[in-house]
């Protein structure tokens, strides 16, 4: 079960004592939860739906309520990959790196991407406008090369093609803004 | 009332030998004064069977087994050392050497060294894997000890001890496979971490020369693991404040 911000109801401003409103969507996971300590990664994955990313500060909080040492929730938090500890670019681009998008070159599109847009494989660009990450097969190998741009799926593209496509992604952006 | 330990035999490389029920493969060879080394079990601590040097065979298949981590049964036919065993447990070592930075003729330790006695233990002469050479921090920044990764095992003593015996879990294990570290508090210097209550446990813990305490010099660091193992068994064995036992 995945939790997004969208699907929470606004909380009132000020309604939390940190001054930090998004902290009341995590106390609602708490409370759901009770408090349990084994429920340590359900809430981790609710702070991270909220803040789009976990710090120190997050995962203190997190400790905290759940009455767990600090070292313990970092630890945890750092095992799993799906956490992540820096703010996401605005737009993500996951491209496939299992077997059959590997033998479809997956690896020079990364590496094209990278290159192009100034992104490090699993960071986001300095302009924070790009993140790209790598995935372990999406499950779809007969599309491979593989790339999820956003929430769309690209399939059977060339390297070309696909960073044409996030090239009009960032530039109609920019466009808005 | 304590639960009444029944004793039953068991043999050892096909001699005959009196274990307990409730005990470990490990133990029951330790009280015999049968010699298998470890590294990551101390007496006193939860089990963590993460070194696999105390790997022992059971007669009933082929399987390795940790000797800390496997339960004694009646009539278990263990086998310490087959050449096999002696391969294996060497061929640990010899990753463990590879896989950090540990350079006896440098180090605090040497000579007084759990890891370096292992490895002479099990007759570990050379190492034959590539040499990883990681680029590890050292922590000097809590004002009475050091911690030196680049000479850390993760046996997770440290975090075990912190944990069960001291009670104030500063450290834990951050990220995974050959990234994995050990950290204190949320990855802050250990003399930032407010939760450390400077008892030395950890320092007196570790099998290496990781964790030692400020101004040693070369081979001047002794560890007193037996330390940790009187504050957690001691009182259990009637053996609290013996005169035998100096802390």
């Amino acid at each position: 079960m995945t939790t997004t911000v969208e699907d929470q109801p606004e909380p009132k401003a000020g309604s939390h004592p940190s001054g930090d409103d998004r902290f009341g969507l995590v106390d609602k996971a708490l409370k759901r939860t009770r408090y349990e300590q084994h429920a340590l990664i359900e809430v981790l994955h609710v702070a991270q739906d909220v803040f789009g990313y976990l710090d120190a500060d997050i995962l203190m909080y997190v400790a905290r309520a759940l009455r767990l040492p600090p070292s313990k929730v970092y630890g945890v938090a750092t095992f799993y990959s799906l956490f992540t500890f820096e703010a996401p670019g605005d737009h993500s681009c996951m491209v496939c790196t299992g077997t059959a998008c590997f033998v479809k070159g997956a690896d020079d599109v990364v590496r094209d991407i990278a290159t192009e847009f100034d992104v490090p494989e699993g960071g986001t660009s300095s302009d924070g406008r790009l993140s790209l990450t790598t995935a372990r097969c999406i499950g779809s190998c007969g599309l491979a090369p593989m790339v999820l741009l956003d929430d769309e799926v690209l399939g059977k593209l060339g390297s070309e093609e696909i960073r044409q496509r996030i090239r009009d992604l960032l530039a109609t952006e920019e466009e808005v803004a | 009332m304590p639960e009444r330990r029944t004793a039953v035999p068991v043999t050892f490389d096909g001699e005959d030998f009196e274990a307990y029920d409730d005990e470990s493969v490990l133990q029951a060879a330790r009280r015999n004064g049968i010699a298998i080394p470890a590294l990551c079990y101390l007496e006193g601590l939860s089990v963590w069977g993460g070194c696999r040097v105390c790997v022992v065979e059971v007669a009933e298949d082929h399987r390795l087994r940790p000797a800390c981590a496997t339960p004694v049964k009646a009539d278990m036919e263990i086998k310490v050392h087959t050449p096999r065993l002696d391969s294996y447990r060497k061929s640990i070592l010899e990753l463990l050497f590879a896989e950090g930075n540990h350079v006896c003729a440098v180090c605090v330790s040497n000579g007084r060294c759990e890891l370096q006695d292992t490895a002479v233990e099990v007759g570990m002469d050379h190492v034959r894997y590539d040499q990883q050479a990681p680029a590890r921090k050292v922590d000097a920044s809590h004002a009475k000890y050091v911690f030196d990764h680049n000479r850390c095992i993760l046996c997770t003593r440290c975090v075990r001890v912190c944990d069960e015996i001291e009670g104030a879990h500063v450290w834990d294990i951050a990220e995974r496979g050959a990234g994995s570290e050990i950290i204190a508090e949320m990855d802050v210097p250990w003399g930032d971490a407010k939760s450390c209550t400077w008892c030395g446990k950890c320092v007196a813990a570790c099998p290496t020369g990781s964790l030692f305490y400020h101004g040693k010099a070369v081979g001047e660091m002794e560890h007193s693991a037996d330390i940790i193992r009187v504050l957690a068994s001691a009182r259990g064995k009637g053996e609290w404040l013996s005169p035998e036992v100096s802390l």
